[in-house]
């Protein structure tokens, strides 16, 4: 196994395919995809519905597993590993961003950001300042307290976003973060991320926002299930 | 380290959830609490009673055998006996005969009727016994003051008495009452012995107790002199007269294990001369056996009971937790996202229904060992809570919590991560 090493990309997906076995026959929602994300790189995913994308981010999440082809995740082989390791990883690497925040209703802001630290097989001194940092850092050093349902979406996306990074991971993954906000709020999480992008956090955001094509470094299309051009 | 670190967090979500949804959690739980405190209450109840049977049945001693004088049953047809006079029972030959039997260690016979007890102008309705010496030690009688009357009255036929602490009470209201003398009939008698009471604690077998506590023994030697066979009974209003020689035979066996054979060549010895069945063969370790017998079969009845209150008290657990499981699948898919493991899921579900199960097994053991102290008070009736009724009630009700939280906490940790997180 090689070992996570500053100088291996992000990720490295070689053939991959992800091949649902329904009743009606296979679906291939992605097929033979070969892409590299070096770290660092701001990376935004389009295509039209029902094209792969969020397969895709399931994949790179460690959500799901490929049904041939490696992932590379940090230069580790993580095509074929047991639950349990699978769940190390998303937990120590791996940042997720939903398009519905996803945070839990009964817990507070500084709670829900914490969750993540939960899960580590090593207790973490620094993990509670580290939550509040990054609640500061969303703009919601004030709201710690405070329950998700008092909270507006955009609010609540931010918590979210300071999830995904109080563990430190080494990518992030967002789907369609702004979907369910205005526009203008919508900006608001883009320019968080590419605040995030350039402290050098490597980003893979699905979107249907042209815009965000603007602030990240890369944009890949993919249509059923191959990424094109 | 690791480990309970690992275990601390999931319980702390467990508890946390559970806070949320409070009134939920405890309308669920009180299956178990009704089940474990209904548990815990009967068997106080049963162990009371049966505690209670137990000693009034080692009141008459295991090794002893009693023979009873009984009225025959009248038969049809024929009337009784000229002049009104019923004449059944055991006879003083049947005593002399029975001693014969090798395997008896001891024997006394002795005669019971109500008398009406004097003392100057105190009088009490008393149970007058006229018995042997040995009655004593047959019955393990044990005193509280004076000494018991031995082989030296009997021979010389003394007019003593020894008298139950109740009736002591009753005759002598401002204490004292040994070395005194007490009026039965036209005769006198001194008081060399109080018994200790006898009563069993808790009440409820009142009327034994009280029997025992308002007796008053005389040497029978003495007494069948004074007294003569005959006894008067008002009944409904005439006169009845009875004529029994003996009330009872009390006859101690030297081991257990003589006692069946010895029961049986009592009453082969019994038959021969009595026509009538005038009579009944007692065996105290008989029903003590019996007690015991019942006792189990109580248990089994009651173990029933309580698996079936604890089953629908574990099926609320399920239930609940069931619900529990389909309201959070999206939380489920997010912890599954953000690292957690299948056994983080499984403990964090299982310690809820554990809790919750606990929770009701705690608030039952307090209701049970409640609830037998309110019976004790409102009927006097004799409760005993061991201490492991409630121990192993909450065990049975954090177990149930295991089992029937495996199967939600299971199936939770088994959903899919990417479908429970598509859930809405
Ligand atoms: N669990 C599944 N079982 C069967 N087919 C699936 C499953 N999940 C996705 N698919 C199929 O895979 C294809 C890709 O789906 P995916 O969700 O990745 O699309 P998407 O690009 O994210 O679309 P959208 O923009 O609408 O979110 C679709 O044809 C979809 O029907
Ligand atoms: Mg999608």
């Amino acid at each position: 196994m090689v070992a996570q090493n500053k100088k291996a990309p992000a990720i490295q997906l070689e053939e991959i395919s992800r091949i649902y076995q329904m009743a009606a026959g296979e679906v291939a929602a992605l097929s033979k995809i070969n892409l590299t994300v070096e770290q660092g790189e701001y990376m935004a995913v389009m295509g039209p519905s029902g094209s792969g994308k969020t397969t895709l981010l399931n994949l790179l999440g460690c959500l799901d597993q490929p049904s041939s082809g490696r992932y590379y995740l940090g230069g580790e082989d993580v095509s074929a590993l047991p639950d349990d390791q699978l769940s190390e990883i998303r937990n120590r690497k791996i940042g997720f961003i939903f398009q519905s925040y996803n945070l839990i209703p009964e817990l507070t802001v500084l709670e829900n950001i914490e969750i993540p630290l939960f899960y580590r097989s090593h207790n973490d001194p620094d993990g509670l300042q580290r939550a509040v940092r990054l609640a500061e850092m969303v703009g919601l050093g004030s709201r710690l307290d405070h329950r998700p349902a008092q909270l507006s979406g955009g609010q609540q996306q931010r918590v979210a976003i300071a999830r995904s990074l109080v563990n430190d991971p080494l990518i992030i993954l967002a789907d369609e973060p702004t979907g369910n906000l205005d526009s203008t709020t919508g900006q608001e999480i883009l320019s968080v991320l590419h605040e995030m992008h350039r402290q050098g956090k490597t980003l893979v955001v699905i979107t249907h926002d042209v815009s965000v094509a603007q602030h990240s470094s890369r944009t890949i299309h993919i249509v059923d299930g191959r990424i094109k051009g | 380290m690791m480990l309970p670190i690992f275990f601390q967090r999931n319980l702390e979500v467990g508890l946390k959830s559970l806070w949320h949804r409070r009134l939920r959690s405890l309308l669920t739980v009180l299956g178990i609490v009704f089940g474990v405190a209904s548990v815990i209450a009967m068997l106080a109840i049963g162990e009371g009673a049966s505690y209670e049977a137990q000693q009034r049945i080692k009141q008459m001693g295991s090794l002893n055998i009693i023979v009873r004088s009984v009225k025959p049953p009248a038969e049809a047809g024929k009337s009784s006996q000229p002049m009104g006079i019923d004449k059944y029972g055991l006879l003083k030959s049947d005593f002399y005969r029975l001693q014969t039997i090798p395997s008896l260690r001891q024997s006394a016979q002795l005669r019971r009727t109500r008398e009406t007890v004097w003392q100057g102008e105190w009088s009490f309705p008393g149970q007058l016994v006229l018995t042997n010496p040995s009655y004593f030690q047959l019955v393990s009688l044990s005193l509280a003051s004076g000494r018991l009357f031995n082989e030296n009255d009997y021979l010389y036929r003394s007019n003593v008495a020894v008298l139950g602490a109740g009736l002591i009470q009753k005759l002598f209201p401002l204490g004292g009452g040994l070395g005194e003398t007490v009026r039965v009939k036209r005769n006198y008698y001194r008081v060399i012995g109080i018994l200790s009471d006898r009563s069993i604690s808790g009440g409820g077998s009142t009327v034994s107790a009280e029997n025992v506590n308002y007796e008053i023994y005389i040497p029978l030697s003495t007494g069948m002199s004074q007294f003569g066979e005959f006894i008067f009974k008002n009944e409904g209003g005439s006169v009845q007269r009875e004529w029994v020689e003996l009330h009872e035979i009390v006859m101690k066996a030297g081991r257990e294990s003589d006692i069946p054979a010895t029961v049986s060549l009592i009453s082969a010895e019994l038959k021969r001369s009595h026509k009538a069945a005038d009579y009944e063969i007692m065996v105290p370790l008989e029903l003590l056996k019996q007690a015991e017998q019942t006792k189990r079969i109580f248990n089994i009845v009651l173990g029933s009971i309580a698996a079936i209150s604890l089953l629908v008290g574990g099926i609320g657990i399920m239930n609940i937790m069931l619900a529990s499981v389909m309201e959070r699948i999206r939380e489920i898919g997010l912890r599954r996202a953000l690292g957690a493991r299948k056994r983080d899921i499984v403990i964090q579900f299982l310690s809820e229904a554990v809790i919750l199960s606990a929770i009701g097994g705690a608030i039952g053991v307090i209701l049970g060992i409640f609830i037998p102290a309110l019976v004790t008070r409102a009927t006097g009736m004799k409760t005993i809570v061991t201490v492991w009724s409630p121990i192993l009630a909450f065990a049975i009700s954090a177990a149930i919590g295991v089992i029937f939280g495996f199967y939600p906490a299971r199936s939770a940790a088994e959903l899919d991560p990417i479908t429970a997180l598509r859930n809405e």
